[in-house]
């Protein structure tokens, strides 16, 4: 039994679904986004060579959509405390996110740019989110758990 | 975050052989995730730097870059080479009883800190001209955007995330010690990176400005 597992028997007492890889994807969506930007703000205010941005960006898309479908998939979960967490840590990065678009725009980005810086900075303000509620999440006793303690 | 407050052990009890904390009554105080009382001064931070960039004010970019910069640059030093090492060597209780005053704060000073660096030195990197690829220095430009980069992936996939999962597990009514002392660790391991990386931003910045 894992630590992590042991650690979930231990808030619950019952043994826990296997949780997909979220932390690790979450932080591989991170550096390519992050990869990403570094690249690009390497260019500008010069003409950006736009093809290993947007396949950092692409690639970075890529897995937070498979990460989000693979948390989906789990039943098991403190989906309430998931969804509070996230909701919240989305507010708060949706105005960090919001600051940097508008140092963007302010600086005339040019078009396509900031389109790709755009949708970067959306990834960006999905997947911490994504990776707060998990971990917060995953130490909470799931909803089924609880409504079986009820019942018994 | 629910920023209504959960509670936990004021002078926490030891931890029992399976790792829980067992609740004492009439010894618990309130932890909440968001210091609420912060929230205005970040706000009005905020406000500044959207206007101090709208405007193009050199003093103040220059102002919000050498202090956010310096602030984040000190604490996560201190945080990662001193404190860290400190609260390592604590019992879990003592972690737990440090972490539900000193977290919180992190929580909303932080994020505060490196928006207000990040977007001041941009803008201030933009009026200098240091972004430009003809800038003799732009390598040290670039450097400092990875160092940063780096920092960014660490802080927000991994240190943030335990500092939140810890507050959260301190309002559970019997938190769980051996979640709480993993968690600390990898908050204790990430702040400690991120803490010497930070030499290197200290190496990048004095090497830009003395050029």
């Amino acid at each position: 039994m894992s630590a992590d597992s042991h650690a979930l028997l231990g808030a619950t007492d019952r043994p826990a679904e296997r949780l997909p890889p979220v932390t690790e994807l979450a932080i591989a969506t991170l550096a390519l986004v992050v990869a990403g930007g570094v690249y690009m703000a390497a260019h500008i205010p010069g003409r950006v060579p736009l093809g290993p941005a947007v396949g950092l960006a692409a690639a970075a898309l890529a897995v937070l959509v498979v990460n989000v479908a693979m948390l989906s998939r789990v039943s098991d979960f403190a989906w309430p405390t998931f969804t509070r967490v996230a909701g919240w840590t989305l507010l708060a990065y949706l105005v960090i996110a919001g600051m940097l678009e508008y140092v963007f725009v302010y600086d005339h980005t040019p078009g396509r740019v900031l389109a790709l810086l755009s949708g970067m900075l959306a990834v960006f303000a999905v997947n911490v989110p994504l990776v707060l509620g998990f971990t917060v999440a995953r130490y909470q006793t799931p909803a089924s758990a609880t409504h079986e303690a009820v019942g018994t | 975050m629910d920023v209504t407050a959960g509670t936990t052990q004021a002078l926490a009890p030891p931890i029992d052989h399976v790792g829980s904390v067992p609740p004492v009554a009439g010894a618990r105080r309130t932890i909440s995730v968001v210091p609420v009382r912060g929230l205005p001064i970040v706000a009005v931070v905020l406000v500044g730097l959207v206007v101090s960039i709208a405007g193009n004010w050199l003093w103040a970019l220059d102002f919000f870059h050498v202090v956010g910069g310096g602030l984040w640059t000190a604490i996560d030093l201190f945080v990662g080479l001193v404190v860290g090492p400190i609260i390592g060597r604590m019992s879990i209780p003592a972690r737990m009883e440090f972490s539900s005053r000193f977290m919180p704060k992190m929580v909303l000073l932080m994020p505060t800190l490196v928006t207000m660096t990040l977007g001041s030195g941009f803008q201030l990197a933009r009026h200098l001209g240091n972004l430009s690829s003809a800038y003799p220095n732009h390598a040290w430009i670039v450097a400092s955007f990875v160092v940063v980069g780096v920092m960014a992936v660490i802080a927000l996939g991994l240190l943030e995330p335990a500092n939140i999962a810890v507050l959260f597990e301190m309002r559970k009514p019997q938190p769980n010690g051996e979640v709480i002392g993993r968690l600390m660790k990898r908050f204790i391991y990430t702040a400690g990176i991120t803490g010497l990386m930070q030499v290197a931003t200290l190496v990048i910045m004095t090497r830009l400005a003395s050029a």
